[in-house]
Protein backbone atom coordinates (compact mmCIF):
# COMPACT_ATOMS: atom_id res chain seq x y z
CA UNK A 1 0.00 0.00 0.00
CA UNK A 2 3.00 2.38 -0.19
CA UNK A 3 4.13 2.21 -3.54
CA UNK A 4 3.54 5.95 -4.78
CA UNK A 5 1.81 4.21 -7.49
CA UNK A 6 -1.02 2.95 -5.39
CA UNK A 7 -1.56 6.23 -3.51
CA UNK A 8 -1.10 8.16 -6.36
CA UNK A 9 -3.69 5.73 -8.26
CA UNK A 10 -6.09 6.08 -5.14
CA UNK A 11 -5.46 9.93 -4.43
CA UNK A 12 -6.99 10.15 -7.96
CA UNK A 13 -9.95 7.85 -7.38
CA UNK A 14 -10.70 9.66 -3.49
CA UNK A 15 -11.08 13.32 -5.48
CA UNK A 16 -13.54 11.78 -7.83
CA UNK A 17 -15.57 9.75 -5.17
CA UNK A 18 -16.00 12.70 -2.70
CA UNK A 19 -16.55 15.35 -4.99
CA UNK A 20 -18.88 12.58 -6.80
CA UNK A 21 -20.60 11.98 -3.83
CA UNK A 22 -20.81 15.56 -2.83
CA UNK A 23 -22.50 16.19 -5.96
CA UNK A 24 -24.64 13.42 -5.33
CA UNK A 25 -26.04 15.05 -1.91
CA UNK A 26 -27.64 17.64 -4.46
CA UNK A 27 -29.91 14.39 -6.40
CA UNK A 28 -33.74 15.52 -5.92
CA UNK A 29 -32.70 18.78 -4.35
CA UNK A 30 -31.56 21.02 -8.02
CA UNK A 31 -32.21 24.50 -8.08
CA UNK A 32 -34.16 23.01 -11.03
CA UNK A 33 -35.29 20.32 -12.71
CA UNK A 34 -32.70 20.75 -15.53
CA UNK A 35 -29.31 21.63 -13.02
CA UNK A 36 -30.37 18.67 -10.78
CA UNK A 37 -29.71 16.64 -13.84
CA UNK A 38 -27.26 18.14 -14.71
CA UNK A 39 -25.56 18.00 -11.09
CA UNK A 40 -26.44 14.37 -10.91
CA UNK A 41 -24.46 13.56 -14.44
CA UNK A 42 -21.57 15.05 -13.09
CA UNK A 43 -21.63 13.06 -10.16
CA UNK A 44 -21.87 9.85 -12.24
CA UNK A 45 -19.04 10.69 -14.29
CA UNK A 46 -16.90 11.49 -11.31
CA UNK A 47 -17.93 8.48 -9.40
CA UNK A 48 -17.20 5.90 -12.58
CA UNK A 49 -13.89 7.97 -13.05
CA UNK A 50 -13.29 7.21 -9.42
CA UNK A 51 -14.32 3.31 -10.43
CA UNK A 52 -11.34 3.54 -13.13
CA UNK A 53 -8.68 4.26 -10.48
CA UNK A 54 -10.03 2.47 -8.00
CA UNK A 55 -10.08 -1.05 -9.77
CA UNK A 56 -6.56 0.04 -10.89
CA UNK A 57 -5.42 0.26 -7.92
CA UNK A 58 -6.73 -2.31 -6.70
CA UNK A 59 -4.95 -4.64 -9.35
CA UNK A 60 -1.59 -3.14 -8.36
CA UNK A 61 -2.03 -3.98 -4.25
CA UNK A 62 -2.98 -7.41 -5.09
CA UNK A 63 -0.16 -7.52 -7.41
CA UNK A 64 2.27 -6.05 -4.71
CA UNK A 65 4.88 -7.93 -2.51
CA UNK A 66 3.41 -7.16 0.45
CA UNK A 67 -0.53 -7.89 -0.45
CA UNK A 68 -3.19 -7.65 2.25
CA UNK A 69 -5.15 -11.00 3.10
CA UNK A 70 -8.29 -10.60 1.45
CA UNK A 71 -8.16 -9.44 -2.32
CA UNK A 72 -8.85 -5.34 -2.41
CA UNK A 73 -11.51 -4.38 -4.31
CA UNK A 74 -13.20 -1.19 -5.70
CA UNK A 75 -15.83 -2.15 -3.39
CA UNK A 76 -13.21 -2.44 -0.54
CA UNK A 77 -11.13 0.42 -1.31
CA UNK A 78 -13.96 2.69 -1.59
CA UNK A 79 -16.53 1.43 1.62
CA UNK A 80 -13.77 -0.01 3.80
CA UNK A 81 -10.94 2.39 4.14
CA UNK A 82 -10.91 4.90 7.41
CA UNK A 83 -10.84 8.75 6.65
CA UNK A 84 -7.15 8.79 7.59
CA UNK A 85 -6.54 6.70 4.57
CA UNK A 86 -8.57 8.60 2.27
CA UNK A 87 -6.23 11.06 -0.43
CA UNK A 88 -8.61 13.39 -1.67
CA UNK A 89 -7.88 16.97 -1.43
CA UNK A 90 -9.72 19.18 1.15
CA UNK A 91 -11.13 21.07 -1.55
CA UNK A 92 -13.54 18.17 -2.80
CA UNK A 93 -15.09 17.10 1.03
CA UNK A 94 -16.09 21.03 1.55
CA UNK A 95 -20.11 21.12 1.97
CA UNK A 96 -22.41 21.81 -0.71
CA UNK A 97 -23.40 25.41 0.98
CA UNK A 98 -25.26 27.07 -2.12
CA UNK A 99 -25.13 26.57 -5.64
CA UNK A 100 -22.76 29.83 -6.04
CA UNK A 101 -20.81 27.49 -3.73
CA UNK A 102 -21.59 24.33 -5.23
CA UNK A 103 -21.02 25.17 -8.91
CA UNK A 104 -17.54 27.41 -7.91
CA UNK A 105 -16.13 24.04 -6.23
CA UNK A 106 -16.85 22.42 -9.29
CA UNK A 107 -15.30 24.90 -11.43
CA UNK A 108 -12.07 25.10 -9.17
CA UNK A 109 -11.89 21.87 -9.04
CA UNK A 110 -13.07 20.80 -12.68
CA UNK A 111 -10.18 23.05 -14.11
CA UNK A 112 -7.76 21.21 -12.02
CA UNK A 113 -9.01 18.03 -13.42
CA UNK A 114 -8.70 19.25 -16.68
CA UNK A 115 -5.45 20.29 -16.70
CA UNK A 116 -4.07 17.44 -14.02
CA UNK A 117 -6.02 14.96 -17.13
CA UNK A 118 -4.65 16.70 -20.23
CA UNK A 119 -0.50 16.18 -18.37
CA UNK A 120 -1.82 12.55 -17.34
CA UNK A 121 -2.70 10.91 -20.43
CA UNK A 122 0.55 11.31 -21.59
CA UNK A 123 1.89 9.36 -18.65
CA UNK A 124 4.51 6.43 -18.83
CA UNK A 125 1.97 3.97 -17.18
CA UNK A 126 -0.74 3.01 -20.07
CA UNK A 127 -3.28 2.71 -17.64
CA UNK A 128 -3.47 5.95 -15.97
CA UNK A 129 -2.96 7.71 -19.23
CA UNK A 130 -6.14 5.84 -20.72
CA UNK A 131 -8.11 6.59 -17.91
CA UNK A 132 -7.11 10.52 -17.96
CA UNK A 133 -7.87 10.32 -21.84
CA UNK A 134 -11.17 8.99 -21.49
CA UNK A 135 -12.19 10.99 -18.47
CA UNK A 136 -10.91 14.21 -20.23
CA UNK A 137 -13.65 14.50 -22.33
CA UNK A 138 -16.28 14.21 -19.28
CA UNK A 139 -14.26 16.80 -17.30
CA UNK A 140 -14.45 19.09 -20.50
CA UNK A 141 -17.52 19.24 -20.34
CA UNK A 142 -18.34 19.91 -16.79
CA UNK A 143 -15.45 22.64 -16.71
CA UNK A 144 -17.45 24.52 -19.11
CA UNK A 145 -20.97 24.23 -17.63
CA UNK A 146 -19.29 25.32 -14.11
CA UNK A 147 -17.88 28.31 -15.48
CA UNK A 148 -20.64 29.28 -16.85
CA UNK A 149 -22.62 29.53 -13.42
CA UNK A 150 -19.41 31.15 -12.11
CA UNK A 151 -20.08 34.34 -14.73
CA UNK A 152 -23.89 33.69 -15.09
CA UNK A 153 -24.03 34.45 -10.85
CA UNK A 154 -21.15 36.30 -10.60
CA UNK A 155 -22.40 38.58 -13.40
CA UNK A 156 -25.69 38.75 -11.95
CA UNK A 157 -28.20 40.32 -9.93
CA UNK A 158 -27.07 41.56 -6.82
CA UNK A 159 -27.42 38.84 -4.60
CA UNK A 160 -26.31 36.17 -6.98
CA UNK A 161 -22.83 38.51 -7.01
CA UNK A 162 -22.85 38.34 -3.43
CA UNK A 163 -23.04 34.51 -2.93
CA UNK A 164 -19.97 33.67 -5.54
CA UNK A 165 -17.82 36.54 -3.65
CA UNK A 166 -19.22 33.96 -0.35
CA UNK A 167 -17.95 31.44 -1.89
CA UNK A 168 -15.04 32.26 -3.10
CA UNK A 169 -14.42 33.58 0.66
CA UNK A 170 -15.33 29.67 1.62
CA UNK A 171 -13.49 27.92 -0.59
CA UNK A 172 -10.41 29.74 -2.03
CA UNK A 173 -8.20 28.28 1.06
CA UNK A 174 -8.99 25.23 -0.20
CA UNK A 175 -7.27 25.74 -3.25
CA UNK A 176 -3.28 25.96 -2.52
CA UNK A 177 -2.97 22.91 -1.70
CA UNK A 178 -4.11 21.34 -5.31
CA UNK A 179 -0.57 22.43 -5.96
CA UNK A 180 2.03 21.48 -2.99
CA UNK A 181 3.64 18.01 -4.23
CA UNK A 182 3.25 15.21 -1.83
CA UNK A 183 6.00 12.88 -1.58
CA UNK A 184 3.95 10.03 -3.93
CA UNK A 185 3.20 12.57 -6.30
CA UNK A 186 6.61 13.73 -6.23
CA UNK A 187 8.10 10.47 -7.06
CA UNK A 188 5.52 9.34 -9.79
CA UNK A 189 6.12 13.00 -11.47
CA UNK A 190 9.93 11.81 -11.64
CA UNK A 191 9.06 8.46 -12.85
CA UNK A 192 7.08 10.27 -15.55
CA UNK A 193 3.91 7.76 -14.45
CA UNK A 194 1.93 10.84 -12.80
CA UNK A 195 1.73 14.61 -13.49
CA UNK A 196 4.18 17.53 -12.42
CA UNK A 197 1.89 19.95 -10.40
CA UNK A 198 3.84 22.89 -10.81
CA UNK A 199 3.24 22.75 -14.91
CA UNK A 200 -0.36 23.19 -14.47
CA UNK A 201 -0.35 25.23 -11.67
CA UNK A 202 -0.02 28.54 -13.82
CA UNK A 203 -2.37 27.24 -16.58
CA UNK A 204 -4.72 26.79 -13.77
CA UNK A 205 -4.56 30.13 -12.63
CA UNK A 206 -5.20 31.88 -16.04
CA UNK A 207 -8.30 29.70 -16.24
CA UNK A 208 -9.09 31.20 -12.90
CA UNK A 209 -8.60 34.56 -13.49
CA UNK A 210 -10.27 34.58 -17.15
CA UNK A 211 -13.39 33.24 -15.57
CA UNK A 212 -13.19 35.25 -12.50
CA UNK A 213 -12.58 38.67 -15.01
CA UNK A 214 -15.81 37.55 -17.49
CA UNK A 215 -17.69 37.22 -13.90
CA UNK A 216 -16.85 40.92 -12.45
CA UNK A 217 -15.37 38.80 -9.80
CA UNK A 218 -12.06 40.01 -8.08
CA UNK A 219 -8.69 37.33 -8.04
CA UNK A 220 -8.42 36.47 -4.62
CA UNK A 221 -4.76 38.23 -2.84
CA UNK A 222 -2.80 35.85 -0.77
CA UNK A 223 -4.26 34.32 1.72
CA UNK A 224 -3.09 31.10 4.79
CA UNK A 225 -4.21 27.89 2.11
CA UNK A 226 -5.42 24.78 4.17
CA UNK A 227 -3.39 21.42 3.20
CA UNK A 228 -3.43 18.07 4.45
CA UNK A 229 -6.34 16.24 3.00
CA UNK A 230 -3.60 14.59 0.08
CA UNK A 231 -1.80 12.90 3.46
CA UNK A 232 -5.00 11.93 4.84
CA UNK A 233 -5.76 15.14 7.53
CA UNK A 234 -8.84 15.59 6.50
CA UNK A 235 -11.25 18.53 7.57
CA UNK A 236 -14.09 17.76 9.40
CA UNK A 237 -16.61 16.96 6.80
CA UNK A 238 -15.29 13.87 5.37
CA UNK A 239 -15.91 12.12 8.68
CA UNK A 240 -19.85 12.70 7.58
CA UNK A 241 -19.79 12.11 3.87
CA UNK A 242 -18.02 8.56 5.13
CA UNK A 243 -20.41 7.72 7.78
CA UNK A 244 -23.21 7.85 4.92
CA UNK A 245 -20.96 6.63 2.08
CA UNK A 246 -20.02 3.11 4.23
CA UNK A 247 -22.44 3.02 6.26
CA UNK A 248 -23.97 -0.07 4.89
CA UNK A 249 -21.09 -2.16 4.20
CA UNK A 250 -20.25 -1.66 7.42
CA UNK A 251 -23.62 -2.17 8.84
CA UNK A 252 -23.92 -5.14 6.56
CA UNK A 253 -20.77 -6.65 5.19
CA UNK A 254 -20.58 -7.95 1.73
CA UNK A 255 -23.88 -7.00 1.17
CA UNK A 256 -24.66 -6.55 -2.95
CA UNK A 257 -27.40 -5.20 -4.74
CA UNK B 1 -11.31 36.71 5.14
CA UNK B 2 -14.39 36.61 6.11
CA UNK B 3 -15.26 33.35 8.14
CA UNK B 4 -19.03 32.23 8.30
CA UNK B 5 -19.78 29.33 10.92
CA UNK B 6 -22.82 28.20 8.66
CA UNK B 7 -22.21 24.15 8.59
CA UNK B 8 -23.83 22.20 6.26
CA UNK B 9 -22.51 18.62 6.39
CA UNK B 10 -24.36 16.18 4.16
CA UNK B 11 -27.54 15.15 2.12
CA UNK B 12 -30.63 17.80 3.38
CA UNK B 13 -29.63 21.12 2.87
CA UNK B 14 -32.00 23.42 4.79
CA UNK B 15 -34.25 25.05 2.75
CA UNK B 16 -33.74 28.39 4.06
CA UNK B 17 -30.00 27.98 3.09
CA UNK B 18 -30.00 26.60 -0.17
CA UNK B 19 -30.31 29.23 -2.31
CA UNK B 20 -31.77 26.35 -4.85
CA UNK B 21 -35.11 27.46 -3.71
CA UNK B 22 -35.03 30.83 -4.65
CA UNK B 23 -33.79 30.69 -7.84
CA UNK B 24 -36.56 27.98 -8.24
CA UNK B 25 -39.30 30.10 -7.25
CA UNK B 26 -37.88 32.76 -9.75
CA UNK B 27 -36.98 30.07 -12.42
CA UNK B 28 -40.68 29.45 -13.26
CA UNK B 29 -41.39 32.27 -14.19
CA UNK B 30 -38.51 33.99 -15.22
CA UNK B 31 -36.82 31.12 -17.19
CA UNK B 32 -38.16 30.71 -20.70
CA UNK B 33 -39.37 27.58 -22.15
CA UNK B 34 -37.70 26.05 -25.14
CA UNK B 35 -38.49 23.72 -27.40
CA UNK B 36 -35.91 20.94 -27.98
CA UNK B 37 -35.21 18.79 -31.54
CA UNK B 38 -32.36 16.54 -31.62
CA UNK B 39 -30.91 14.66 -34.40
CA UNK B 40 -30.04 11.02 -33.48
CA UNK B 41 -27.38 9.14 -34.98
CA UNK B 42 -29.36 7.15 -37.66
CA UNK B 43 -32.04 10.14 -38.33
CA UNK B 44 -31.64 12.65 -40.88
CA UNK B 45 -34.06 15.22 -39.33
CA UNK B 46 -33.92 17.09 -36.19
CA UNK B 47 -37.05 15.68 -33.79
CA UNK B 48 -38.99 17.02 -31.17
CA UNK B 49 -37.90 15.60 -27.65
CA UNK B 50 -39.94 17.68 -25.24
CA UNK B 51 -38.90 21.36 -23.55
CA UNK B 52 -37.53 22.56 -20.85
CA UNK B 53 -36.91 26.03 -19.10
CA UNK B 54 -33.12 27.54 -19.57
CA UNK B 55 -32.04 31.49 -18.68
CA UNK B 56 -30.69 31.89 -22.27
CA UNK B 57 -30.01 29.59 -25.60
CA UNK B 58 -26.75 28.54 -24.57
CA UNK B 59 -27.79 27.03 -21.23
CA UNK B 60 -31.13 25.50 -22.85
CA UNK B 61 -28.65 23.42 -26.02
CA UNK B 62 -26.84 22.36 -22.00
CA UNK B 63 -29.64 21.41 -20.33
CA UNK B 64 -30.87 19.61 -23.11
CA UNK B 65 -27.73 17.74 -23.71
CA UNK B 66 -28.36 16.69 -19.96
CA UNK B 67 -31.82 15.81 -20.21
CA UNK B 68 -32.54 14.30 -23.75
CA UNK B 69 -28.77 12.87 -24.77
CA UNK B 70 -27.90 10.66 -21.79
CA UNK B 71 -28.49 7.49 -23.63
CA UNK B 72 -26.55 8.39 -26.89
CA UNK B 73 -29.57 9.49 -28.60
CA UNK B 74 -28.22 12.30 -30.22
CA UNK B 75 -25.25 14.20 -32.29
CA UNK B 76 -26.94 17.28 -32.66
CA UNK B 77 -29.37 19.70 -30.76
CA UNK B 78 -32.00 22.81 -31.92
CA UNK B 79 -33.49 24.72 -29.35
CA UNK B 80 -36.20 27.55 -30.20
CA UNK B 81 -37.35 29.64 -27.55
CA UNK B 82 -41.35 28.20 -27.11
CA UNK B 83 -43.02 31.69 -27.56
CA UNK B 84 -41.38 31.98 -31.40
CA UNK B 85 -43.55 28.84 -32.13
CA UNK B 86 -46.62 29.36 -33.82
CA UNK B 87 -49.38 27.28 -33.63
CA UNK B 88 -52.63 26.00 -35.39
CA UNK B 89 -55.92 26.45 -33.04
CA UNK B 90 -57.50 23.42 -32.52
CA UNK B 91 -61.00 24.79 -32.70
CA UNK B 92 -60.31 25.17 -36.46
CA UNK B 93 -59.68 21.42 -36.92
CA UNK B 94 -63.21 21.28 -38.54
CA UNK B 95 -62.24 23.53 -41.16
CA UNK B 96 -58.62 22.66 -41.62
CA UNK B 97 -57.99 19.32 -41.81
CA UNK B 98 -61.74 17.35 -42.23
CA UNK B 99 -62.17 18.45 -46.09
CA UNK B 100 -59.70 16.36 -46.95
CA UNK B 101 -60.86 13.97 -45.69
CA UNK B 102 -63.54 12.93 -48.96
CA UNK B 103 -60.63 13.61 -51.47
CA UNK B 104 -59.25 10.37 -52.35
CA UNK B 105 -57.94 11.48 -55.34
CA UNK B 106 -55.50 13.14 -53.85
CA UNK B 107 -53.72 9.74 -53.25
CA UNK B 108 -51.51 8.34 -55.90
CA UNK B 109 -53.14 5.05 -55.05
CA UNK B 110 -56.35 6.00 -56.59
CA UNK B 111 -55.53 6.08 -60.16
CA UNK B 112 -55.09 3.19 -62.00
CA UNK B 113 -51.43 3.02 -63.83
CA UNK B 114 -51.05 1.45 -67.25
CA UNK B 115 -49.59 -1.83 -67.08
CA UNK B 116 -46.55 -0.02 -69.35
CA UNK B 117 -45.26 2.50 -66.94
CA UNK B 118 -42.52 0.70 -64.79
CA UNK B 119 -40.69 2.24 -62.02
CA UNK B 120 -43.88 4.26 -60.08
Amino acid sequence: MNDPLIQYALHLADNALILGHRNSEWCGHGPVLEQDIAITNISLDLIGQARNFYQYAAKLINGSTNKPINNATEDSLAYLRDNREFKNCLLAEQSNGDWAKTTLRQFLFSSYQFYLYQELSNSRDEQLAAIAEKSLKEVTYHLRWSSEWVIRLGDGTEESHQRMMNAIDELWMYTGELFVATDYELVVAREGTGVDLSVIESKWKEKIKEVFSEATLPYPGKVFMQTGGKEGKHTEHLGYILAELQFMQRAYPNSEW
Amino acid sequence: MNFRSIKLYYGDIPEDQAGGKIISSDAKTDWPLWEIFIRSKQGLDHKHMGSLHAADAQMAIENARDVYTRRMEGVSIWVVESKYIHASNPDDADSMYEPAEDKVYRHPTFYDLPDEVKHM
